[in-house]
């Protein structure tokens, strides 16, 4: 049982957990922010304009705020849950005390895969502009990307070894630089600054803006996530932050509210400025649609600017991609959910640094040989399985500890609808994805109906019960 | 009574790690190699790649196109292929089941194994 008031308004809602040497308290909420937005703002670089090619201009927008809605449901639920279960591992601990350990090893794998590809979706975009670059400089033939995927890789798994304050300093400042580059670009080509360039009326003209009819809207909800997909990272830090209960809601909340704004602008720009059938192949036409707009504008430093905001997002979301990644398979490990060997932390860095270092091959195996498009829907797949599994965590969280019985750090309002729109919009979200991707789908879950066999007949033996549930709750209500 | 989990060699622990691996490649290597796997397209008739009207495209959407460095849309024929939307529903029905079935029993066993820690951490 508990030995303290866990009501008690002066504690947070950490637990211990055996380890003898804990991770680095040392963030604030804008490191908190800059790990979400970091993570997530390279959608707006790459890969969200895969819905456009599966619905067309006006679908892609209505899934850009439909996914909005879907990923404000998801902060506002994961802002709450977060404070009061501030551990690494993020949804991974959330489930292992609120839903049981099956559910925690699924939530765990879901983390692992969607942030190792969307750090393999990174490098692949980031070898992809350095060879454009080369050819815009004056480069002839075909410049080999591979080395550069590979450096960036190992780049930033160097970094996440060696500190978590480090990793997202760097990954503030190159955040806030890429952020404003949509600003610039967006003030510069829309006629705030000088005249306009958009050309959204002729663009859209005949089948452009809505190519499929209603059914290419409900399709491009599948890409429509890439807009947001990874802002959920924000309580990978729980461990890392000096006060979860107000830095974890503080940067997730600011953080969605700065990728709403990032979203809309950036549909704004590139579809009043490319044609919808180039735009919406992110993997034979625009694979950088940002920076294809900067090109389209004829401006040398917006060329310039947006190449290095391109190549700024994709750094700053891999790194936020190898930290979040790392914490979920060390926070596995940790419980011996996997060997317990990853659960080791650096003695002198205070880092996970198995987890970063075995993630390494596989993201790389993944982005050295793999389509784009396949490796986004498998990131998305996996995040999609995580926020189906939210609303039902949230609604068993009030439930077991009704308000009052625990200290929360943040209460979110209009309990159940947030959870009710969230798993609305996930049903919507995976008939989207089988218009086009079905077998696809259906492939990962029989990954995870396999994987979900094997730990509970065989893997779940090796795990200690009553040592996973770290937080000093009171008995849950039913049980 | 406290349940002691049994130790587990070296070994061992390097086999469920190569068995996991195996499963997550097989998982998107199985339907790329199968050429199951990306979005189910059908190309764009040839004899309209040849120029941009031919397509359909109006002067502004040309101009873009050549403000790419692209001359005819032959250029880039994938970029024209679209989406087949002819719902299988066979196939959303197998998709709906899987998803249900998953989730089904992902918290049954979870369930059942919350009930042991709990029972553990708190007593009966």
């Amino acid at each position: 049982m508990a030995e303290f008031d866990i009501t008690s308004k002066t504690r947070d809602g950490m637990g211990p957990h055996g380890t003898q040497v804990g991770l680095l308290r040392v963030l604030g909420p804008a490191h908190v922010w800059a790990l979400g937005v970091g993570i997530v703002l390279v959608g707006e670089y790459m890969g969200w304009n895969f819905a456009v090619g599966k619905g067309g201009a006006y679908a892609a927008l209505i899934a850009c705020w439909l996914a909005g809605i879907l990923y404000t449901c998801v902060a506002m639920i994961d802002s709450e849950v977060t404070s009061t279960v501030a551990a690494a591992g993020g949804q991974y601990t959330q489930a292992k005390h609120i839903v049981g350990p099956l559910m925690a090893f699924n939530v765990g794998l879901y983390l692992v895969f969607a942030y190792t590809m969307l750090e393999a979706a990174n490098a692949i975009t980031a070898g992809y502009l350095i060879s454009q670059v080369a050819a815009l400089t004056g480069y002839e033939g075909e410049l080999n990307q591979k080395p550069f995927i590979v450096l960036s890789i190992l780049f930033l798994a160097w970094l996440n070894y060696r500190g978590v304050l480090a990793t997202l300093t760097f990954n503030l400042v190159i955040t806030a630089i890429a952020f404003t580059a949509i600003i610039i670009l967006f003030l510069s080509t829309s006629g705030v600054l000088g005249g306009s360039m958009m050309q959204h009326k002729a663009l859209f003209e005949g089948a452009a803006a809505l190519p499929y009819g209603w059914i290419g809207v409900l399709a491009a909800m599948h890409f429509g996530l890439w807009y947001y997909l990874g802002i959920e990272g924000t309580t990978q830090a729980a461990e890392e932050v000096r006060s979860p209960a107000r830095a974890l809601p503080f940067g997730t909340l600011a953080g969605i509210m700065t990728l709403l704004i990032a979203a809309t602008l950036t549909w704004y720009i590139c579809t009043g400025l490319i044609p919808w059938e180039f735009l919406g192949d992110g993997t034979n036409g625009s694979v950088a649609p940002l920076f294809d707009a900067a090109r389209l504008t004829g401006s040398q430093p917006l060329v310039v600017l947006l190449g290095v905001g391109t190549l700024f997002a994709t750094l700053a979301s891999a790194n936020g991609c190898i930290n979040d990644a790392s914490r979920a398979w060390f926070s596995l490990g940790r419980d011996k959910y996997l060997p317990g060997w990853f659960g080791a932390v650096h003695p002198k860095y205070r880092t996970p640094y198995r987890s970063i270092v075995f993630l390494v091959p596989i993201a790389l195996a993944f982005a050295l040989g793999a389509p784009l498009d396949q490796v986004i829907t498998f990131s998305i797949l996996s995040g999609l399985l995580g926020y189906t599994f939210m609303p039902i965590n949230m609604i068993l969280f009030r439930r077991k500890w009704p308000m009052d019985s625990i200290k929360r750090g943040y209460e979110h309002p209009f309990h159940p609808l947030p959870s009710i729109v969230l798993l609305t919009l996930c049903a919507v979200t995976f008939f989207a994805v089988f218009l086009g991707y079905g077998t696809q789908l259906v492939a990962m879950i029989v990954f995870y109906i396999v994987a979900s066999l094997w730990f509970h007949f065989w893997r779940y033996r090796f795990v200690a019960r009553a040592a996973q549930f770290t937080m000093p709750w009171p008995r849950p209500k039913g049980y | 009574m406290k349940y002691a989990p049994p130790k587990q060699s070296k070994l061992s622990q390097l086999f469920d790690v190569v068995i996991l691996m195996t499963m997550t490649f097989g998982a998107l290597y199985v339907p790329l190699y199968m050429g199951l796997a990306g979005g189910a397209k059908v190309e764009a008739d040839p004899a309209k790649l040849v120029s941009f009207e031919a397509m359909g495209l109006n002067a502004t959407q040309t101009a873009q196109y050549q403000a790419l460095g692209f001359t005819a849309p032959s250029d880039i024929p994938a970029v024209f292929a679209r989406f087949d939307y002819a719902i299988n529903w066979g196939a959303l029905a197998v998709m709906i089941v899987v998803i249900i079935a998953y989730y089904a029993l992902v918290l049954r066993f979870s369930e059942k194994e919350y009930r042991d820690v709990i029972s553990e951490k708190f007593g009966d």
